[in-house]
């Protein structure tokens, strides 16, 4: 018996990663070409949870297309809610009183929070550890309390009105929201101390997956991605919305915008945020939630519209189908920072109940179309470090 | 870093009217502005010119392309059938500008700006996918929400919200098959 030597066969190799892999969190697919453990090349497939929210869009009225805003990043729905109506109100020309604007400073900076808290503990999930999201998930659940007290739903919130909010703050909720906002340090410095200076952490995350400045710029990311670069933008210090001028926080910037700068970014974010809603529920000043009904904008108290003719009237000219809230013919655009970045609704209005076109400026989209440039001569352990730290979530990214 | 603020000022509209008249002539239609939202209408032909121009001229230095979109004026009018529109940022001064590039819909192709910004990339396949828009040099062209056998351009006004009957023809695999689950009915 002879031992002859044979040329060994060596080709790229096809790996299909997704759409259903427990590291994507939703259902996104890539094709990966591998060299051995090398990837050489990574095609982002998306659209599989593609729901035509825009074509919807312009067959629903200003105020019903907030229930669809919160189908799309359902991590942190009430910044969507934020955010379409923002723009609404730019269009209808309608500023809202200072209670309504803090208190959707307060419910932003609550989810961003919850947000981040998801991020990490996913991304611990992601490269083996799993302690982590377990301690975020447990203050996560708390934040989502505070939404069902104050508007009756943890996840599908619908809590903002062009004009106003949905309703006003139970009576309990500034007290049971300060407890809450002394319990999430601890949780903060348990994800610190676990993390930060983990050596298995640390190899996995440092120096993975960069993005340059320049790249962050050229492919517009935005938010912790982009800050985690050097990117010196955040929205709500440049163009700030939503009364975000009353409050004195710092915007967190990153310096190699890898991993673990995305990381470090996120971490120190939700601190930020913390002293933001400390400020709110400082400075929560009284009166109502709504513009004054006469303006035809908003629904008049309950007692009001069965008690007067007046109200009736009024509630009346807001939900019959010939009547409601008819802007004039233009366009409005208001950026908000979400927690993945920036976020806004390009509202176009024809003069008609329904818009006549919204499209969302989603981050998740934006920020995901960095991958496949990125990924190239890292091995593909890394694939998913980078994905999570990415932060897409599908329902945005695919609308 | 403080919290920082800028007022979010523009340059005033009639120098800009008079700026683009002189630079793109026919090319350049108009300047609107709407609650603060300083709007430029072009023609499509020109847009990577006018694009070049906004990104590096140092009086506008827009550095960051935050959203690519299109609208269809079927039903609403205008200058076209569709306008391409781009939203610009200048993140040194805190200042934006929104361009709309007009098609018509016999020829609706307009130049890429993938060259000067990568976002583009995505977007205008995400343009190319909903409204049927294509842009020329762009590098990969495909489309990215739908499936790449889908005829039609779900965005645009003379397409149905609920569709032209893709899901009833969409193949359906029975499960259990014969038992009282198994998919008999088509969905319409």
């Amino acid at each position: 018996m002879t031992l002859e030597a044979k040329e060994l066969n060596t080709e790229r190799l096809l790996l299909n990663f997704g759409p259903s892999h427990p590291a994507t969190h939703g259902t996104l697919r890539i094709i990966m070409e591998l060299d051995g453990e090398r990837i050489t090349g990574a095609t982002p497939e998306i659209g599989f949870l593609h729901s035509g929210f825009e074509k919807i869009g312009e067959h629903l009225d200003y105020n019903q297309f907030v229930t669809i805003t919160d189908r799309m990043n359902y991590v942190s729905p009430m910044c969507n809610n934020v955010a379409f109506t923002l723009a609404a109100e730019k269009l209808l020309d309608i500023e809202v009183p200072k209670r309504a604007a803090y208190i959707r400073v307060l419910m932003c900076e609550l989810s961003r929070i919850a947000d981040h808290l998801l991020c990490l503990g996913m991304q611990a999930v992601d490269i083996g550890a799993f302690t982590v999201f377990l301690y975020g998930f447990r203050m996560r659940e708390k934040i989502y309390d505070l939404f069902e007290m104050a508007c009756g739903s943890r996840l599908t919130t619908s809590y903002t009105r062009a004009g106003g909010l949905m309703r006003d703050l139970p009576d309990e909720f500034v007290e049971r929201a300060g407890t809450l906002l002394g319990e999430i340090p601890g949780a903060l410095h348990e994800i610190d101390g676990l993390l930060s200076h983990n050596r298995i952490w640390v190899d996995r995350t440092h120096d993975v997956g960069v993005i340059s400045f320049d790249q962050a710029i050229s492919y517009g990311l935005s938010g912790p991605v982009a800050r985690a670069s050097g990117v010196d933008y955040d929205i709500r210090t440049r163009e700030p919305y939503s009364s975000y001028q009353d409050f004195d926080f710092d915007v967190i910037i990153g310096k190699s915008g890898d991993v673990y700068d995305r990381y470090m970014v996120r971490l120190y974010e939700m601190w930020e945020s913390l002293k933001i809603c400390r400020q709110v529920l400082e400075k929560l000043p009284g009166g109502p939630v709504n513009i004054d009904a006469d303006s035809r904008f908003v629904l008049p108290p309950r007692d009001e519209i069965f008690d007067s003719i007046e109200g009736l009237i009024y509630h009346f000219e807001v939900t019959m189908e010939n009547r409601g809230l008819v802007p004039p013919v233009g366009e409005a655009y208001v950026p908000t920072e979400s927690p993945n970045g920036e976020l806004g609704y390009f509202i176009v209005s024809d003069g008609n109940r329904e818009p006549y076109r919204v499209r969302t400026r989603t981050p998740s989209l934006i920020n995901y179309s960095v991958f496949p440039e990125i990924m190239p001569g890292a091995p593909i352990s890394d694939a998913v470090a980078v994905l999570s730290s990415l932060n897409i979530i599908a329902g945005e990214l695919d609308r | 870093m403080k919290s920082r603020q800028s007022g979010n000022q523009m340059l005033p509209t009639d120098q800009l009217t008079e700026y683009f008249q002189n630079k793109f002539g026919d090319d350049f239609l108009e300047v609107t502005e709407f609650r603060g939202i300083t709007t430029i209408h072009v023609k499509g032909g020109q847009i990577l010119k006018v694009m070049r121009t906004l990104k590096t001229d140092p009086r506008f230095a827009f550095n960051f392309l935050s959203d690519i979109t299109a609208i269809d004026h079927l039903t609403k009018g205008g200058n076209a059938r569709f306008s391409v529109v781009y939203h610009l940022l200048n993140q040194h001064e805190v200042r934006r500008v929104v361009v709309h590039a007009w098609v018509e819909e016999e020829n609706c192709a307009l130049d890429s700006v993938y060259s000067l910004w990568k976002t583009a990339d995505w977007q205008e396949r995400e343009v190319y996918d909903l409204f049927g828009i294509v842009f020329n040099q762009h590098p990969n062209l495909r489309r990215i929400m739908n499936p790449d056998d889908f005829q039609y351009f779900p965005l645009r006004k003379d397409y149905p919200l609920h569709g032209r009957g893709e899901r009833g023809k969409f193949p359906v695999v029975p499960r259990h098959v014969g038992s009282k689950w198994s998919a008999e009915k088509s969905f319409e």
